[in-house]
């Protein structure tokens, strides 16, 4: 097997790879919506759609098939090519972050040294989706859509990347397998203690981001009915829908990655119970990671109403930055000083 | 290498054409987004010369930050484009003039005789382990700190410069302070319970006998 | 001073939006009151008002008589009536439409009706298929009124000691 696979030239080889990657994001994309649904509809006493197969499991299928079959209407006074590229722009950097995220120790596409940058370089252009299609539609709600989207995404990304800074002064790279291998010993020695505070704000400034609920005032559908996407219809939304999800299994995927440990067992450390689980592939232990971090943010959505927008500006600039700046120095201190556990001097 | 030397002419090719576009696109926004277009194939040049980190840095502050607010600005804006390519040609003779020089200059610069391959040797292949941002950084804070801090005090300057200009109240607009409202709490701060009597006001009495009760209605009516 | 430090600890210790978490996390473990809908059906009152329906007296005579207080009453203007004398001499409407596109099913006309004739039955599932089915033209309304005739008077009954 591994010579066969060896055998191939490395441009099929990463066609393989890529596929491997994409086509399980896309299922979990479509079923994230699902999930969505349901989660939201127990919270709110309800069960969700139950209709379409087995408690309604293939809803996101029928759903893909709806759109798929929907015309795009074009508005006859948007910028045509701008408004067919915007969707494209959206999802483009949401599949390429993929690239650099590694499932499990060497199980990544492509190991580059600047990895975290290079993540934190694609989602920053996202907004470009968004920002165009908003342009392009022509439209005051739109428009309006689109410079709320703005404003927002550029005030987080600050704190987004400062967060990002405190997790790489404490692991000493950028690459993200070595930020997790940085994290090994126990639960304890994961970054979310040491770096609490800027898990918190890298997580909600990720929601923020992706303009989710309590953040979602890009869309606002009962302000500006829903922002940037007013004027898409049919598979030109639909793309827009499954960048917007993407980018959320991504903000997960990095949350459990950079602060939780990635693919390390929780019970590293711990006697018994680390040979009990020793049989469990570290991508699994991934997976339930992200699960819990894709069910938080369903959870938010369904907890907190809208945010006004001066309270997301203050949030952002006045609460958020300041708390980075100042625990990015702790750490930096910490580090220096070698505090034990995370950061004694190996033995 | 074959394939590299291909890259390098697409992207040559893009950044070329893009930039080409920058200028002369009537429609401004066209404008910025072409110029994000140069930037990012800039970015996958740098990227083809191993400096990764300062193309990855270029997407991110450059495409990912200033140029959004370059957009949010150039959408807002209501330029007239008319008068813009009226002044155009009157200006083109003293335009091509300046971009004369400019390339005059710049040739005798970096003309081959400065700049051409055989004054630069062939750098050293690196080791594997290599990374440009550790260098960078070492260099960054080492050599060059004195300028990196210049720099870092002239960018504090700007930002302080620019709130300062922004930063005047005037009367009659009405400001909202989310940190003050965010921080009412239920409870006396809030509400203040008085005890009063219940007031009664006496209701009138009819002084003259009620007018006729078709025109009451018509009043009431009215 | 105490109260201040106490309000910006727990603002920065997010206590109230764990709180609010806490709560609809709980929620996801209630019981679920979906009714399942083409199966189940929610139980209506006998004082619903849904598609308009004209009744029959037991022997067969319509009820209406023309006096046109449901056109006069109606405030979304949906009824419209026109009568002449029927060869028998009495009064009997020869046209009498409700548009259901204009019909606000507030039950005006049932209650202004002196011979109970226009009700609204409790059938709210039902639709269009064309261009101009909105229109309940009086057959249609005393096929419903015949068909549904147990049912109409067993709701009039049920209410009746509330009238």
């Amino acid at each position: 097997m591994m010579e066969l696979w060896s055998a191939l030239p490395t441009p099929v080889q990463s066609v393989i790879a890529i596929t491997a990657i994409i086509l399980p994001l896309l299922a979990a994309v479509a079923w994230y919506t699902y999930a969505e649904r349901k989660v939201i509809g127990y919270i709110q006493v309800r069960i969700g759609p139950n209709r379409v197969g087995w408690r309604g499991l293939l809803q996101p299928i029928a759903d893909a098939l709806k759109l798929l079959m929907k015309e795009i209407v074009l508005p006859t006074k948007a910028s045509t090519g701008l408004f067919l590229l915007a969707p494209m722009i959206a999802i483009a950097p949401a599949l390429a972050a993929w690239a650099v995220i590694p499932f499990d120790a060497g199980l990544v596409l492509a190991d580059i040294n600047a990895g975290l940058l290079y993540v934190l370089a694609l989602t920053s252009l996202g907004v470009y989706g968004v920002i165009i299609a908003g342009w392009a539609s022509n439209s005051k709600y739109a428009f309006l859509g689109a410079m709320r989207a703005a404003a927002q995404i550029v005030a987080y990304e600050i704190a987004m990347g400062f967060a990002l800074v405190g997790v790489l002064v404490a692991a000493g790279s950028l690459n993200l397998s070595a930020i997790v291998e940085a994290q090994s010993g126990s639960v304890l020695t994961w970054f979310w203690l040491p770096l609490l505070p800027l898990f918190g704000v890298y997580y909600i400034s990720g929601v923020a981001e992706t303009n989710r609920a309590p953040f979602d005032v890009a869309e606002g559908e009962s302000e500006i009915v829903a922002g940037f996407h007013v004027d898409y219809s049919g598979m030109a939304f639909a793309i827009f829908f499954l960048a917007e999800y993407a980018n959320m299994i991504l903000i997960a995927m990095l949350t459990a990655l950079l602060f939780f440990g990635g693919w390390l067992s929780p019970f590293q450390g711990l006697p018994v119970l680390e040979e009990t689980f020793a049989w469990v592939p570290g991508i699994i232990w991934l997976l339930l990671k992200t699960f819990f971090f894709m069910f938080v943010f369903l959870w938010l959505r369904a907890t907190f109403p809208r945010y006004r927008y001066d309270q997301i500006m203050r949030l952002g600039w006045k609460v958020f930055i300041p708390i980075t700046i100042a625990w990015i120095l702790v750490v930096a201190l910490a580090v220096i000083l070698e505090v034990p556990p995370w950061w004694s001097a190996p033995a | 290498m074959g394939f590299e030397k291909f890259l390098f002419y697409i992207f040559a090719a893009i950044t070329v054409f893009a930039a080409g576009m920058v200028v002369t696109r009537r429609n401004p926004v066209h404008s910025v987004l072409y110029l994000v277009l140069a930037f990012v194939s800039s970015a996958a040049l740098w990227i083809l010369i191993e400096a990764e980190f300062l193309g990855i840095v270029l997407v991110l502050v450059y495409v990912g930050a200033v140029m959004v607010l370059f957009l949010f600005v150039v959408m807002m804006l209501d330029i007239d484009i008319a008068s813009i390519r009226a002044q155009f040609i009157r200006n083109l003779p003293l335009g091509l003039f300046v971009a004369g020089v400019m390339v005059l200059n710049m040739l005798l610069i970096l003309g081959p005789s400065n700049f051409g391959l055989e004054q630069f040797a062939k750098p050293d292949p690196r080791p594997a382990g290599y990374s440009n941002t550790a260098e960078l950084g070492l260099d960054l804070y080492t050599t060059y700190l004195y300028q990196f801090e210049i720099a870092a005090v002239i960018l504090l300057v700007a930002i302080i410069a620019a709130i300062r200009l922004t930063l005047r109240r005037r009367p009659e607009t009405k400001y909202q302070d989310p940190s003050q409202q965010v921080r009412v709490r239920k409870g006396p701060s809030r509400v203040r319970l008085i005890s009063m009597p219940p007031e009664r006001t006496p209701r009138p009495v009819p002084v003259a006998p009620a007018p006729a009760a078709t025109n009451d209605n018509k009043e009431t009516a009215e | 001073m105490l109260d201040a430090a106490r309000n910006y600890l727990n603002s920065l210790l997010l206590t109230e939006l764990f709180r609010g978490m806490s709560l609809t996390g709980a929620y996801l473990f209630k019981r679920k009151f979906t009714v399942q809908y083409p199966e189940e059906k929610a139980p209506i009152s006998p004082r619903f008002r849904g598609l308009h329906a004209l009744r029959r007296y037991p022997n067969g005579e319509e009820r209406c008589i023309a006096c046109k207080l449901c056109e006069a009453t109606c405030p979304a203007l949906a009824i419209t009536i026109e009568a002449e004398p029927r060869a028998d001499g009495s009064r009997r409407t020869t046209r009498y439409d409700i548009d259901l596109f204009k019909c606000i099913y507030c039950g005006f006309c049932e209650e202004s009706c002196p011979v109970d004739s226009i009700v609204e039955t409790g059938i709210y599932e039902y639709h269009f298929e064309n261009r101009g089915e909105n229109i309940m033209t009086k057959d249609k309304l005393l096929a419903i009124g015949d068909k549904y005739e147990a049912d109409i008077a067993a709701a009039r009954k049920a209410d009746a000691e509330y009238r």
